[in-house]
């Protein structure tokens, strides 16, 4: 058999589902030449077990540094300078690095998006998955090997027992990404976080890819934060939907209504970008402008600079995260306009 | 192949193969990258190239540009082959095909100002604006027609956001007034939103110069936009061809399904769940490629024949400029094709 076929997008109902990461009010700073800058500000979500969330924005968002300030994977100038990071109710951000690596280091999984820059070139793959065991299992190299090739046949890497020697530039893209997936789920974490983990792939690799993250939610039941800028992606992966914007989230809800009916003119924007939704050669509406920087960061809403609903109190007073409804959180002063428009 | 009625293409490629030689490959160290491609571009048309990484997708655009040297088939613009011509009609040539490359960052140089950028191919090309206040007129004119204020022009790239910087790399590929600018992912770098005003900006400028594209991309949405017509690479290959609506709405190769099966789709209605073709493994070593049909290693609907015989062209009963190369094409009794994602 050479192919099958996947049902996506179909919705799933499942028992209760158990928060597993709730992070309230984080806020990660940067030391650098021109001052302090706000890179993640006062960012909240939770993520349930089964089920995945979306962090959605474009590059320079704060949707990486959120991620790495949850997994403690912040460069030296990075500080996380407020919140609290609950990860099955304990909060990370309060444990020393040695306590967080014993606790975290078998709860939580990453998957980062450069497959060939994350896995060790100088070590073989055996020996970098079965790591993760002789740390924490404390099993003997052997017995962590005999791991490594259950792990890679786990996330279907065909002939493990031979492949298991190989060093990382010995495989292609799509399978250096199931070896840093198996690396991450190697203890059955409870949370999983991807960072674009198919950003760098062709689009029937990235479809395995996805596929395979789908059956590993199934199978353990993690829970799986989705880190990426693609839309079309989010729609057919993520239940829940946090959109990010110049560090901050701006709308947050269940992906479904949030796209059918965006809260937010900047996830309207985003939506009106898609050239799928379009007729051929007709004009996509794009967003005027591009993103503050971090230095320049406006006083009041962080969108004002382009948003077609601007008012004077948007460039004086920053709109809290608010609810608009079932499960929906929204960050703007004139979301109720937005839906007449 | 019934393109006869047609005027003649602007730009017409035929049975064009490209090898290259790879010194240390165990076994055959002969790699095809271009194995017999057909394809032809009109006036002011634009044709989508897709395919995955590997296809031979960059080495045509390397070809047709004249980058490389093909070993067999022939290139026809205009009426001439270039390959056939020497200095001032080769320099001549080279004029009317451009490019725009994929990273705005990495393709413009740190060293040299947004207006030395744009108007360096007349150094090369110099009686095509001879005096400097030409020069200056028109530098402003593109900078303008590529919405860049003409008083940035003395700013370094690094002053540019990635959306300005491929407006400059654009300017640069129009500088010369050319028919073809073949665009090698020109939009994959940037944010989606700053991906639409480029896209907007490439229509707009389509429009009011008549230029041609040849507009290579991985992603499927973006092609289905911009494209008139589209070719379908695999392993060096263009296994199926024709108008965008025909190929996106009615796939014949078993290939072209599976890629745009395999492309997330926006679709918030929620109502039809879709079944999606997964490809088991992954695109074999160009180097040694399948017998027979090239994607037989991960088609499911190989039979034997296509391990043994590779499939000729076939043209589409429902359009015959709709051809693809499968011994099985997939055939399409439901004439409402599926119902396109909206989001509002």
């Amino acid at each position: 058999m050479s192919t099958i076929t996947q049902t996506v997008g179909a919705p799933d109902v499942r028992a209760e589902d158990q928060l597993v990461l709730d992070v309230n009010g984080l806020v990660v700073e940067l030391r650098t030449p021109k001052g302090t800058l706000r890179a993640v500000d006062r960012v909240s979500f939770q993520a349930f077990s089964g089920r995945t969330i979306a962090l959605l924005g474009e590059s320079g968002c704060g949707k990486s540094m959120t991620a790495k300030a949850i997994a403690g994977l912040l460069d030296p100038i990075a500080d996380v300078a407020a919140g609290q990071v609950r990860l099955n109710g304990t909060d990370l951000a309060a444990l020393t690095p040695k306590e967080r690596r014993k606790f975290a280091g078998p709860e939580l999984g990453i998957v980062f998006q450069d497959a060939l820059t994350a896995l060790n070139p100088v070590y073989t793959v055996g020996t970098q998955l079965g790591e993760a065991f002789r740390i924490h299992h404390r099993l003997s190299a052997k017995a962590a090997k005999v791991k490594a090739v259950e792990l890679m046949r786990r996330v279907g890497i065909p002939e493990p027992e031979s492949r298991v020697d190989s060093y990382p530039h010995q495989f292609s893209g799509g399978m250096r990404q199931r070896v840093l997936i198996a690396m991450a789920v190697a203890l059955n974490p409870r949370l999983l976080i991807a960072d674009e983990p198919t950003t760098a792939l062709d689009v029937t690799v990235q479809a395995q890819i996805m596929a395979l993250l789908r059956d590993l939610r199934t199978e353990t039941h993690m829970a799986v934060v989705l880190i990426t800028h693609d839309l079309a992606l989010v729609a057919e992966e993520a239940d829940t939907v946090a959109v990010m914007y110049a560090g901050k989230v701006v709308e947050t809800g269940p992906v479904r209504e949030v796209f059918a009916e965006p809260h937010h003119p900047y996830t309207r924007g985003l939506l009106d970008s898609v050239p799928a939704n379009i007729g051929r050669g007709e004009d996509l509406k794009s967003i005027a402008g591009s993103p503050p920087e971090l230095h320049n960061i406006p006083v009041g809403c962080v969108y004002q600079s382009r948003c077609p609903l601007v008012q004077d109190i948007c460039r004086t007073v920053s709109p809290p995260l608010e609810p608009s409804g079932a499960g929906r959180t929204v960050a703007c002063h004139f979301s109720k306009e937005l839906e007449n428009a | 192949m019934p393109e006869t009625l047609l005027p003649e293409p602007l730009l017409e490629v035929r049975q064009l193969t490209k090898n290259f030689h790879v010194p240390g490959a165990k076994g055959n160290n002969t790699l095809c990258a271009l194995d017999k491609i057909d394809l032809h571009v009109g006036r002011g048309e634009t044709l989508g190239l897709v395919g995955e990484s590997g296809c031979g997708k960059s080495t045509l655009a390397r070809t047709l540009l004249m980058l490389e040297t093909p070993d067999s088939g022939s290139v026809r613009f205009d009426g001439v082959d270039p390959f056939g011509l020497k200095s001032r009609d080769l320099l001549a040539w080279r004029r009317r095909v451009q490019m725009v490359f994929q990273d705005p960052f990495a393709s413009l140089n740190a060293r040299m100002t947004a207006g030395e950028i744009v108007s360096e191919p007349w150094a090369t090309h110099r009686d095509l604006y001879p005096t400097k206040a030409a020069r200056q007129a028109r530098l402003s004119e593109l900078f303008t027609l590529v919405g860049l204020r003409p008083g940035d022009a003395g700013k370094s790239p690094q002053e540019f956001s990635g959306g300005q910087r491929q407006r400059i790399g654009i300017a640069r590929a129009l500088a010369l007034n050319p028919d073809v600018i073949v665009l090698d992912e020109p939009v994959s770098a940037l944010d989606l939103s700053v991906q639409a005003q480029v896209l907007n900006l490439l229509n707009e400028l389509q429009q009011r110069l008549g230029v041609a594209y040849i507009f290579i991309s991985h992603d499927l949405s973006v092609v289905r936009h911009v494209a008139d017509r589209v070719a379908v690479m695999y392993l060096g290959r263009i296994v199926e061809t024709g108008s965008t609506e025909e190929v996106f709405d009615r796939p014949r190769h078993p290939y072209t399904a599976a890629l745009m099966s395999a492309s997330p789709q926006l679709d918030v209605s929620g109502l039809a769940p879709r079944e999606r073709i997964i490809l088991q493994g992954e695109m074999p070593s160009p180097l040694d490629p399948p017998s027979g049909c090239r994607f037989r290693t991960r088609c499911w609907k190989a039979q034997d024949i296509c391990a043994t015989q590779a499939p000729e062209p076939r043209v589409s009963l429902t359009d015959p400029r709709h051809i693809s190369e499968c011994h099985f094409p997939l055939e399409h009794t439901d004439t409402e094709p599926e119902p396109l994602a909206h989001a509002s």
